[in-house]
């Protein structure tokens, strides 16, 4: 299966196992979804349990929360993660801080999805990486598959949890893994790891990171995308490298972060998303916390650069090989 | 409060509640037949004075404004009586905005850019609107409004180097193919994200109101934008200050996949939610280039003599797919568009004028030929300065430019960052030069 068949099978399991699973979203019904990661899926569950909504971020995420007050499980879809904002009071101040401040009357077991990321050529609205804003607020999980196995397991353990997720789905390699090389073609996902995809019930757990490649020199810390750019650049450097998929960013497996560094010695964090207050600063200071006294040299980040997403600039806005080669070349010193 | 109770399951012997899920009349595979839909004639719908209380014409949300009958005739109260010279140059503005659209479609599909939208079928509602606006007067598009930059005779070289993304873009690059951008053109930056347009054309025309200026501004969204909040804070704002604005909402019928139906469509018009916020409202035949002028007319008087906002809607119908990105056989019916009842918008201007001893099939053609060469001949003028291709055309330096009004040492530092990736990946270019 490629990303979005697993996706789709996902919530096909989900809706088929808990009558309480619902799906909205603009035009997630009927057509299947702009990415077609709900296709089919209104036809086999019916019209009340798959619909299309308004074009309305912040209504969807509103009626999602009272719909999870009722007791269902709703799974909105808003269709590019650039339209996530229109809705983030409804996420911060009310699904994240529901369960909180009725003490636990009102769980909300939302599972926002929405496809993020770029090197789709889509320009500013339509490539950014806004995971480190959900990150910053109490009481959301964010989730970011790398392949279609995890991408089936960890949404379902999504749904099934019973606190809000933003569950961000990286769309460059719906269809293939990426490595980087925009001038290459991307080879489809049956000719790799992690898309053999059970057709039934499974769960990857939040929390729990993913070692993708085991090594002894240096620590790699990346989500999503740059999983694959991160694995193509070691490769092509020869570094013996361990690369750790995070899998979860909220809840974050730290005991295998700090037993990979604490090895290593070395720690590089590779991230989409704009260097500024970005997730990686957060794992730079965890890591710096925890493991300052085994670290031979400052941790270093790769990120997208602090602007909007360039349209016919993509490639060089966007993280790619060199720039982490570069940045090992620093770590890796001395 | 009591009441009777199923003993069993101690829950209230009441029927089932339902959800309603709204549904379109035609999915793909069925035949189109618009019947259904109430089309007033042509000259019915009455012309209020522009300075008329909203409160006294709510009525006009729910016709539809049109001066053009079936034989193409104009016709009364409506008729905005236009020479047939601004006649003549509506029709070709309109007719070269689809010639546009056609080329620029075509070159999306040859990989010459990423993406391109056309407005095949709505071209009236930019076109026949701005040659009812000033030259000076604002807009704040959406992205299928290129025939506004058309009308205003803006470069065609200018928005196909933006749509090439190249080295004489203006908007060095930065976004998507379409979303324009010209002070100078009275165009307001283009956003991707919807309707957010919407309150900042209301906060221009309160500023142009605030200071005592005879600009007004107009904007336009499509029905499925209306389901925005911004389109609603933009209605509260415009009526509660008297903005001088025109809201536009274009009712073409599809958000995407999604019928009307899934903005209120179903229940009501997209004119009549002016008339919750006390605010005049008008429902146009949004084929009828005529109509769309008259209507822009009286609105843009209302708002110059300080009666206020309109909203518009423009019943329209979007012929193609939503973008070169969609694949609208998946989702409506395939003849839907033919049976539109409302006709193409250039061949029914075009009828007029013949009607009128103006025009005629050979001068049509004739023209249609020139404006294809026209825009051939831009394009090629364009693509002298690059087309997408790896799209590094402009200077990579400029990545970092307009962040900030001044760069900071943090983008100086990734700007020397990324100057270093460059020569590791092309080491024989110099800095500055496109790749
Ligand atoms: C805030 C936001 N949400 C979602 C989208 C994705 N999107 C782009 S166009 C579109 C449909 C808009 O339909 P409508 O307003 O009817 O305009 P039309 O395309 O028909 O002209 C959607 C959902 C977006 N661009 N911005």
């Amino acid at each position: 299966m490629n990303m979005i068949e697993a996706i789709n099978s996902a919530m096909d399991v989900a809706l088929a196992r808990d009558s309480n699973v619902t799906i909205l979203g603009e035009d997630v019904g009927f057509f299947g979804g702009v990415f077609r990661a709900t296709a089919g899926l209104q036809a086999k569950h019916g019209k009340t349990r798959v619909f299309d909504t308004p074009i309305t971020e912040c209504g969807i995420i509103g009626v999602a929360v009272g719909m999870a007050a009722y007791g269902l499980r709703p799974v909105p879809e808003i269709q590019f993660a650039d339209y996530i904002y229109p809705a983030l009071d409804q996420l911060v101040s009310e699904a994240a801080r529901l369960r909180y401040r009725s003490a636990g009357e009102f769980p909300m077991p939302i599972t926002v999805r929405s496809p993020f990321g770029g090197g789709i050529f889509g320009g500013q609205t339509h490539s950014q990486s806004p995971e480190g804003i959900f990150t910053h607020v109490s009481g959301l999980k964010t989730v970011v598959p790398s392949n279609p196995y995890d991408a089936k397991g960890l949404l379902l353990a999504s749904i099934e949890d019973n606190d809000p997720t933003i569950f961000f789905e990286p769309k460059r390699i719906y269809n293939g893994p990426f490595d980087g090389h925009y001038d290459r073609p991307v080879s489809p996902w049956a000719k790799h790891e992690g898309s053999e995809v059970p057709e039934g019930y499974y769960t990857v757990p939040l929390g729990k990171a993913a070692i993708v490649r085991a090594g002894a020199d240096v620590t790699i810390l990346t989500y999503g995308t740059m999983v694959h750019v991160a694995r193509a650049a070691v490769e092509e450097l020869g570094v013996d490298a361990e690369v750790i998929d995070l899998r979860t960013l909220v809840p974050l497996d730290i005991e295998t972060i700090e037993a990979s560094v604490k090895k290593t010695g070395r720690c590089l964090i590779v991230h989409e998303a704009t260097r500024t207050s970005g997730f990686g600063a957060e794992l730079a200071a965890m890591v710096q916390e925890r493991c300052f006294y085994h670290l031979e040299a400052p941790v270093e980040r790769v990120t997208g650069f602090d602007t909007p997403y360039p349209h016919s600039l993509e490639w060089a806005y966007f993280p790619g090989p060199i720039r982490i080669g570069m940045a090992l070349e620093k770590v890796m010193k001395d | 409060m009591t009441s009777e109770v199923d003993s069993e399951s101690g829950r209230r012997n009441l029927p089932p509640l339902s959800l309603h899920i709204p549904e379109p009349h035609y999915r793909p595979g069925d035949v189109a037949d618009f019947s259904n839909i109430a089309i007033p004639a042509a000259g019915v719908t009455p012309r209020p004075d522009s300075a008329a209380a909203a409160a006294t014409m709510r009525d006009m949300v729910y016709g539809l404004v049109r001066v053009l009958d079936d034989d193409g005739k104009a016709v009364e109260p409506w008729d905005p009586r236009l020479t047939p010279e601004r006649l003549r140059a509506m029709l070709r503005a309109m007719a070269l905005t689809r010639a546009f659209d056609e080329r620029m479609f075509r070159a999306q599909r040859q990989g010459k850019t990423s993406f391109y939208m056309k407005s095949t079928g709505e071209e009236a509602v930019a076109v026949a609107a701005t040659f009812a606006l000033d030259r000076e007067d604002m807009c704040f598009p959406s992205y299928r409004q290129q025939g506004i930059l058309i009308a205003r005779d803006w470069s065609l070289v200018d928005m196909m180097n933006q749509i090439y993304s190249n080295k004489a873009d203006r908007l060095k690059g930065r976004q998507l193919p379409i979303m324009y951008s010209t002070r100078e053109g009275a165009f307001f930056s283009i956003s991707g994200n919807l309707a957010t347009q919407y309150p900042q054309a209301v906060g221009w025309a309160m500023a142009s109101a605030a200071k005592g200026d005879t600009k007004i501004a107009a904007t336009w969204c499509g029905e499925g934008s209306t389901a925005e909040g911004d389109f609603h804070s933009a209605c509260m704002f415009a009526t509660v200050y008297r903005a001088p604005v025109i809201l536009n909402v274009v009712n073409n019928q599809w958000a995407i996949s999604s019928f009307a139906g899934f903005a209120g469509g179903d229940e009501t018009t997209f004119a009549a939610r002016a008339v919750g916020y006390g605010m005049a409202g008008l429902r146009v035949d949004g084929n009828d280039p005529l109509a769309v002028y008259a209507a822009t007319a009286w609105a843009a008087e209302r708002a110059r003599t300080n009666h206020g906002p309109t909203l518009i809607e423009h019943f329209t119908y979007r012929a193609e797919g939503h973008s070169t990105s969609d694949d609208p056989s998946q989702y409506r019916s395939a003849d839907e568009g033919a049976h539109w009842p409302l006709g193409d918008p250039i061949a029914r201007l075009k009828t007029h004028l013949i009607g009128l001893g103006e025009w005629s099939d050979d001068r049509h053609a004739t023209q249609d030929l020139e404006l294809a060469e026209l825009v051939k001949a831009s394009a090629k003028e364009a693509e002298k300065n690059g087309i997408l291709g790896h799209g590094m055309h402009q200077p990579f330096e400029t990545m970092f430019e307009d962040v900030f009004e001044e760069m900071p040492w943090h983008l100086k530092e990734q700007s020397a960052q990324m100057a270093a990736e460059r020569t590791r990946k092309w080491p024989d270019k110099k800095s500055g030069d496109p790749v």
